[in-house]
């Protein structure tokens, strides 16, 4: 086992390297599309990442990784961010 | 080689111009000061080419040597008592990051009472933080230690920082004639660093000191262990080969001074060494058998030598100019573990002595060996505080 590691603790940029940490949400949010004017707060807001920007311009979340803090919905400017429970 | 009249901290210095240091980052304290004062006069002269790093604390100079070595460069500073404990949390970085810096102790009383003098709290605070500790006695061994440390530090099978201490003042500011070697001596000896293969390397991004887990945390301080036996091993084939390059060596992690035939032995670290030296040479003709022990490094603890050291003594006496108050006497300790597992082990006697650079003379090393002849006949060890008013 300690063979196998290197000499000091050391990570390598990869997607998900903790797990799929979308696991941990108990609320999810839920972006309302004929709302969104595709400012991108919430892209430059999410301190995971797991807003994507999508070749078209809009943004969609990466449930994958989103753990549901919320951020993005209360950065938005006009509200089009609702934050559902996971588990009703 | 030229002979210099040079103060141990300038001796320091020079052993930092010749290792061709890359990046220096200090914080002035007394009596450390002079070393990277000197070490600036290289770099602004032009004959260190080096980045000299002005930080607003030791905790920030050690964070700057960690960057700085982490990039690959090979990295200086130098600290004294306060100084050292400010800097605690990042001394243990560097050596949970493996990364080969050198720092230069200039042993202080820890405050308060508030005192510039030598003793050796300051780096024995740090016993457990993970970097080899070496202990000079004299100017030219300060300058050699440092050139090799960064051959022990740099090795791949210890990737350890290291300190060496020198006494304040004792040392740092007492004037020797210093042999130097050649800068192309230096330089065979001590290659120009390479950097190991999991150094920064920004075509290859990676995270440094990233969690462990508990699952995997126990193997990375495992291997550290590991680091500091190898080390144990480097450290004697590098003094030897220093031998072979400069001329001398001093004994690899402990030096023997006419313990062959000795009957009572005086364990300690430092400077001081010479006085106990000079005792051991006036007790011989009146027909005591005295040997002295100068441990070089207390990380790794040399057991193994210690024990041959030891071989035929009735008695030894550790002298500490260290304090663990409620113990007292981390060294005596350490000496009694490393002989208990022999059959026959030599009585044993601790003395605290020379706390806040008290005086310790080589008068006061002879009473030491005299209490401890006392304790022999009496068969009974113990600490006690030599010269306590």
């Amino acid at each position: 086992m300690a063979s196998e590691l290197p000499l000091t603790a050391i990570a390598v940029p990869a997607k998900g390297a903790a797990g799929r940490t979308g696991l941990w949400r108990t609320e999810r949010p839920v972006i309302d599309y004929s709302k969104c004017t595709k400012c991108l707060l919430c892209w430059l807001y999410c301190p995971e990442g797991a807003v994507v920007r999508r070749a078209d311009g809009n943004v969609e979340i990466d449930y994958d990784y989103c753990k549901g803090c919320g951020v993005c919905a209360n950065e938005c400017p006009i509200k089009a961010i609702t934050m559902v429970e996971e588990v009703s | 080689m030229a002979r210099a009249v040079l103060s141990g901290n300038e001796a320091v210095a020079l052993g930092v111009k010749l290792a061709r240091v890359q990046v220096v980052a200090a914080y002035p304290i007394t009596p450390q000061t002079t070393i990277v004062e000197k070490i600036a006069e290289y770099v602004d002269k032009g004959e260190l080419k080096a980045r000299f790093i002005t930080v607003e604390s030791e905790h920030s100079a050690m964070a700057a040597c960690i960057g700085a070595a982490a990039g690959g460069a090979r990295a200086f500073t130098a600290t004294s008592s306060q100084g050292l404990l400010y800097m605690s949390e990042m001394v243990f970085w560097a050596s949970g990051a493996r990364l080969p810096i050198v720092m230069a102790i200039v042993n202080r009383s820890v405050a308060p009472p508030w005192s510039i003098w030598c003793d050796h709290n300051d780096a024995f605070s740090q016993r457990d933080a993970g970097w080899i500790q070496l202990w000079a006695e004299s100017a030219q061994e300060a300058m050699d230690m440092v050139i090799q440390a960064y051959r022990v530090a740099e090795d791949e099978q210890v990737l350890l920082p290291v300190m060496v201490n020198l006494d304040g003042f004792l040392l740092s500011h007492a004037y020797e004639p210093v042999d130097v070697p050649k800068q192309e001596v230096v330089d065979r000896f001590l290659p120009q660093k390479t950097p190991a293969p999991y150094w920064i390397d920004p075509s290859n991004p990676k995270s440094y000191g990233t969690i462990a887990a508990p699952d995997t945390y126990m193997e990375f301080r495992y291997k550290m262990q590991a680091a500091m036996e190898n080390a144990a091993r480097i450290i004697e084939e590098v003094d030897e080969e220093w031998g072979k390059f400069a001329g001398r060596s001093y004994g690899g992690l402990i030096e023997r001074y006419r313990c062959d035939d000795a009957e009572i032995g005086v364990v300690l670290v430092g400077s001081w060494a010479g006085d106990a030296k000079e005792a051991a040479d006036e007790l011989r003709k009146k027909g005591l058998k005295v040997g002295v022990i100068r441990l070089r490094a207390t990380r790794p603890f040399p057991a193994e030598r210690l024990v041959e050291a030891v071989e035929g003594m009735d008695a030894v006496a550790v002298v500490d100019r260290s304090l663990s108050p409620g113990l007292p006497s981390v060294l005596t300790a350490e000496v009694k573990a490393a002989l208990y597992e022999r059959a026959r082990r030599p009585l044993i006697k601790g003395f605290i002595a020379g706390l806040g650079g008290r005086d310790v003379t080589p008068l006061d090393f002879a009473a030491v060996v005299e209490s401890t002849l006392k304790s022999l006949k009496e068969g009974k060890g113990g600490i006690v505080w030599f010269g306590l008013r």
